[in-house]
């Protein structure tokens, strides 16, 4: 299937008149108010960065008023108090509010363009993400002003943080604050997964996804199991804080360990999940800006998905001065100096591409060779801190600081700020201004290194990290008034990007130009609509080899000139070979995600200060708002076949493994999975350093009898759906609903016999670490037996109502599938908690 | 004799473990400027230069895989090398040991116990009892902020807490090692030199984690046990009349409810034991320089110089008190 070997293009001139009127009727976007309930993926894209550039200027001011209390040693400016609540906010907000969003933002902008989709799968779902993030975070920043924010740190290690030692508000609205973000962060890693797997153009197989893809496609696997340990981590410690249940408390069967390691679990592939994306957008821009094809992209692929897989073997770097056994230590040493390889290799790739081809010089070029110097530094620091007895001397002090701040500005911040420069042509159809780019660049960049290098030498004279003053006499104060001094040339430099932004951006509608004359499909003409036709791809840089195809694609000479179902829509391919399968039918503008996104972060931060009536409220909107987008999204299949172009012709609907609706149900599989796991890691965690017995030898075992129920109770379960599967194959609705509803009664069963198995012993939650692992593995179910509830009950009320049959089921298979999980994952907890029994 | 800077990881104290650290980092910065060195060129010289052929193997290849493989795995050997030298200080051949303990076996677990010399540290928000155990030579001695090893000697720090986490860092003379509620931690110390070096809390644990010091001072032999034998003695009730107007005011003003001097009623514990505190270099974890202005200071003014810190500013005392009061503690050498 290649353009060269046939003439023909897939759809001839003229266009039938009026085709493409209808296109972009349908999707024009709406005017006044109603802006606001554009679901556009490049629409919310575009809102998504210019909130996550709103908390980076945030979070930077945070970090000034920092850098002018740390000026001179013994300094008054702000108190302990407020300065611990000052460093907590910038951690928390650079790395939730800023630095994942805004990865995902500009994937969310971009993926669509670069993979010529008219959109990615789930619209409203990447509203829905942005919309929790955006209200949710806002007022999470507030209360830095009512001195409510948190103030344990980022990283929110217990017992620091718990009930004892941080009674009040300020580590809630931390833990539920964090919440909306998370959910947020998995919408978004959903939709990005499923849009590359499934919405690509049709010829553009995995190895020719421009490797952008591919990177957007690993950080998406990575935020699948890497947010997982996170959620769990502070479910667990607000389970400790609001009930006492003990999970990190020593004296009660728990471990403050036990945090650290969910913690950074989470914690450092976090940091590649920020950094593959920035190298992502390195490599398409290396590539355009030399004009000559990446080097290495099959070396760049292995090198970004052994970055991913390794990232989760580095967690205990974090934890080098905890007093482990050196052996252990030197395993996650040598695997925190094995992840320097891959990052090596693709920074030898981006020369040798550099070097091959002419380099064009204009400001992305100058903000990648910032990106270089500054990165490389904090990569090296970066293997000075995996070799352990360095790291017992560098740990917890300024020179972490420093190392961290090169490694993420460098590796994340100069590549973004080279891709605003880079991509913004694209959205408004000119370029920023160069000379703005260049003086912000450089200042830029000695902002960074004025900021940050003195630090290391702070550091090694004996700053320990997040102190709110510091003694003179120690040789400090040169090392800190160099950082505040440069803090705020930092600042100027950023503020030279944002005010250009601000001259010189406008979004336009339709968006003809190519300036850096790149080859990869988001420089094809642009509209509202998107592109006019999908072409067929054939190569890495298709408009580099085809240099009419801009012409061709904005003619509409490709596949799918106008709309084909009357809507918007977009074309499915199989996920390795991008072949042709259906048609998508999008949604369109819509008030639910904006009321759905923002009733999710008023539930969570209603829940915080205990206004229980608003969260509920909350709650129930979002919960509501949710049901009734979904209940319009498994559309009725017309049955007929609809003719792209070239001979192809796709029905509009399909089920099944094929269809997106069951890679989306699956991927939020593995992520509910990943948090069991997380869940059951803790319970064997917690096994092997209690020392006085799990349980201790006062407290029971869980009793055999209801277990045994449940676990006939969960088979059950699995046996009514097996059987409504049969019969919904055969037509037989009644029989489907029937079956459903038997497990429906089943999960209940399930869950209150698990739930017996511990109430009806001397176990209560707040005893013993054994004891609140085993009542949050049951509270787990019950939850997922009030999510089934509805999911059952969402399926019976279609069924009744006739719209699910043998052919459109999309939503008796997702119930299908949450089902036999549940089912699952209730017997494996139950076998968990009597596995102590073994050691008996 | 010191020199000029005592919590310095780049200034450690000769024979320490915090040397063998820095000699570590100087390999590392060497070898790190070199490379950066060297990417750098290359990054320029790619964009300088125009359309040149390049072998993608060789790069690739050469430059971003076996080259940092080969230096990723001497540096490996180098540092496990280091590491269990660190671990083994203490037993036969000390420092130099190091070279032996090429293989992954655990040094710590040779390490003859018996001479080294054990002192208990435990961490407290937001200060440091320091704590030695003397079986058969005449008890306990539990003082605060403060800790003394003899030079010479390898000496391992007991390492716990009460509270939070907090973490042991005396960067001129080891790495840090976390305390960790429900945990004992281990710490290897040993010099040859002798001074007065500062640790700090390394890890944030709450308001006060920035003012949270101690003092290490090393000393031969001989003086060693001989301010150890000194801080085994107990306290008598002053003959002074100034210093009993203090010592009255001491226990007027319930400080006895928190602190212990042995030799007196007082016996609390949640505050640092004042036996010996007027020989302190120290108050408040190395806030405030010891004298008799700062110990009045300090009395009256405990929560405006380290708020939220577990002291009350006891502001019921006359001047005469106060200063009686200041006086008769810094009498306690």
């Amino acid at each position: 299937m290649s353009l060269d070997a046939s003439p023909e293009l897939p759809n001839s001139l003229p266009r039938p008149t009026g085709e493409f009127d209808r296109l972009r009727a349908v999707w024009e976007r709406p005017k006044g108010w109603r802006v606001l309930t554009q679901v556009n993926n490049t629409a919310i894209g575009l809102w998504y960065i210019g909130a996550a550039l709103l908390f980076l200027v945030l979070g930077g001011i945070l970090a000034l008023i920092m850098r002018t209390q740390l000026a001179v040693p013994g300094n008054n400016l702000v108190d302990a108090d407020l300065y611990n609540q000052l460093f907590t906010m910038h951690g928390s907000v650079m790395m939730f509010l800023f630095a994942v969003p805004v990865v995902e933002a500009i994937g969310i902008l971009l993926l669509p363009a670069m993979q010529g989709a008219r959109d990615l799968p789930f619209p409203r779902l990447s509203a829905y993400a942005f919309w929790a993030y955006f209200v949710g975070g806002l007022v999470f920043f507030t209360t830095i002003f009512f001195d409510l924010a948190p103030d344990g740190g980022w990283f929110m290690y217990p017992p620091l943080t718990s009930y004892e030692f941080s009674p009040g508000l300020r580590t809630d609205f931390w833990l539920l604050g964090i919440g909306f973000i998370e959910i947020s962060a998995i919408a978004g890693a959903i939709e990005i997964v499923v849009g590359i797997l499934r919405t690509r153009p049709p010829g553009m197989t995995l190895d020719k996804m421009p490797i952008y893809l591919w990177a957007m496609l690993i950080v998406g696997a990575m935020i699948i199991f890497g947010f997982p340990p996170v959620i769990l981590a502070t479910a667990l410690l607000e389970l400790e804080r609001a009930f006492h249940w003990p999970f990190f408390l020593a004296e009660r069967g728990g471990d403050p360990l036990l945090w650290q390691h969910l913690f950074w679990l989470f914690g450092h592939p976090d940091v590649y999940i920020i950094f593959l994306p920035a190298a992502g957008l390195v490599s398409m821009m290396v590539a355009t800006m030399a004009q000559v094809p990446l080097i290495g992209y099959r070396w760049i692929v292995v090198a970004m998905l052994a970055t991913g897989t390794i990232s989760f073997a580095l967690w205990v770097h974090h934890m080098f001065a905890t007093g482990m056994p050196h052996l252990s230590l030197s395993f996650f040493s040598a695997a925190s100096m094995a992840v320097a390889i891959p990052a090596g290799l693709q920074v030898f790739s981006w020369i040798a591409t550099l070097w091959r081809g002419d380099v064009q010089r204009a400001t992305p070029t100058y903000f990648l060779l910032g990106f270089f110097g500054v990165f490389v530094l904090g990569g090296l620091t970066g293997v000075m801190l995996a070799v352990v007895p360095y790291d017992w001397q560098a740990h917890d002090t300024y020179f972490v600081v420093a190392h961290l701040h090169y490694v993420l500005i460098g590796g994340m911040l100069f590549p973004v700020f080279a891709g605003i420069y880079y991509w913004a042509p694209m959205i408004s159809g000119r370029r920023l201004s160069e000379r703005m780019g260049k003086w912000a660049c450089a200042i830029m960049f000695i902002g960074v290194n004025l900021t940050f290098f003195p630090m290391h030498i702070a550091g090694l004279l004996g700053m320990p990290r997040r102190v709110w003053t510091y003694a003179d006499g120690y040789g400090l104060e040169p090392y800190n008034l160099l950082s505040t001094v440069g803090a705020f040339v930092f600042a100027a430099g950023i503020s030279i990007v944002l005010l250009d932004l601000m001259l010189h951006f406008r979004p336009a509608g339709k968006v003809d130009t190519n300036p850096w004359n790149a080859g990869t499909l988001e420089w094809l003409p642009q509209d509202e609509y998107a592109i006019r036709s999908v072409p067929l791809v054939g190569s890495r840089e298709p408009l580099w080899d085809r240099a009419s195809l801009r012409k061709e694609v904005d003619e509409g000479q490709h596949y799918l000139p106008g709309t084909m179902t009357g809507g918007r829509e977009t074309i499915v391919t199989s996920a390795i070979d991008a072949r042709p399968e259906y048609l998508l039918r999008l949604p369109g503008s819509s008030w639910l995600p904006v009321l759905a996104g923002v009733g999710t972060a008023v539930f969570f931060l209603a829940l915080t200060v205990k206004w229980m009536i608003v969260a509920i409220t909350g709650a129930l909107v979002a919960l509501g708002s949710i049901l009734m987008w979904l209940w319009d999204s498994d559309p009725a299949p017309s049955g007929q076949l609809f003719d792209v172009g070239g001979g192809l012709s796709l029905p509009d609907y399909m089920s099944g493994s094929r269809s997106h609706s069951w890679w989306s149900m699956v991927v939020l599989m593995l992520v509910d999975g990943s948090i069991f796991a997380c869940l059951i890691f803790s319970f064997l965690y917690l096994w092997t350093v209690t020392l006085s017995g799990f349980p201790p030898e006062s407290l029971d075992m869980p009793l055999v009898g209801s277990s045994v129920a449940a676990v006939v109770a969960w088979l059950v379960v699995a046996g009514a759906l097996f059987a409504a599967n049969r019969a919904l194959g055969g037509s037989r609705c009644r029989g489907v609903s029937i079956a459903l509803l038997v497990a429906l009664m089943g999960t209940w069963l399930a869950f209150a016999a698990s739930l017996h198995a511990l109430t009806g012993t001397n176990l209560r939650p707040q005893l013993h670490g054994y004891a609140s692992t085993a009542y949050t593995m049951v509270a787990w179910q019950g939850l997922h037996a009030v999510l089934l509830t509805l999911m059952i009950g969402f399926t019976v009320a279609r069924l009744s109502l006739g719209m699910i049959d043998s052919v459109r089921r999309n939503v008796f298979d997702n119930t299908r599938i949450m089902s036999y999980y549940c089912a699952a994952q209730g017997i494996v907890a139950l076998v968990v908690m009597h596995s102590p029994r073994l050691a008996l | 004799m010191r020199p000029p800077h005592p919590a310095s990881a780049l200034d450690p104290a000769s024979g320490s473990g915090a040397e063998l650290i820095d000699q570590l980092g100087t390999a590392l910065y060497v070898g790190g400027g070199l490379i950066f060195l060297v990417v750098m060129v290359l990054v320029t010289c790619a964009v300088l230069t125009k359309g040149r052929p390049v072998n993608a193997r060789y790069w690739i290849l050469g430059g971003g895989l076996a080259f940092p493989a080969f230096t990723l795995t001497v540096l490996l050997m180098y540092s496990l090398a280091v590491g269990n030298g660190l671990n083994a200080i203490g037993s036969s051949g000390a420092l130099q040991l190091f070279l032996d303990c090429f293989g992954l076996g655990d040094a710590r677990a040779r390490a003859p116990v018996d001479d080294v010399l054990e002192i208990h540290v435990v961490g407290k928000q937001w200060w440091w009892e320091v704590r030695y155990d003397r079986p058969g030579k005449g008890g306990a001695v539990v003082l605060a902020n403060e800790l003394r090893m003899p030079t010479n000697q390898a000496v391992e720090l007991v390492l716990s807490t009460t509270d939070v986490i907090h973490s042991f860092w005396a960067p001129s003379l080891a790495g840090k090692v976390d305390m960790i509620p429900g945990r004992t931690t281990r710490l290897r110390l040993q010099t040859s030199e002798a001074g007065t070096f500062r640790a700090l809390c390394a890890e944030y644990c709450g308001g006060q984690h920035a003012l949270m010091a101690l003092f290490v001072v090393t000393q031969h032999g001989d003086d060693f046990e001989a301010w150890l034998a000194h801080q085994q003695t107990s306290v008598v009730e002053p003959v002074d009349p100034f210093l009993k107007v203090g010592y009255d005011a001491f226990f007027r003003g319930e400080c006895h409810s928190c602190h212990t001097v042995r030799g007196t009623p007082a016996n609390g514990v949640a505050g640092p034991d004042l036996t010996h505190v007027g020989g302190r270099k120290s108050l408040a974890a190395g806030t405030l320089n010891n004298h008799i202005g700062t110990m009045a200071g300090w009395i009256a003014g405990a929560q405006d110089v380290k708020p939220g810190n577990k002291m009350p500013s006891s502001l019921a005392y006359s001047g005469v008190e106060l200063r009686a009061l200041s006086a008769w503690l810094g009498s306690l050498q």
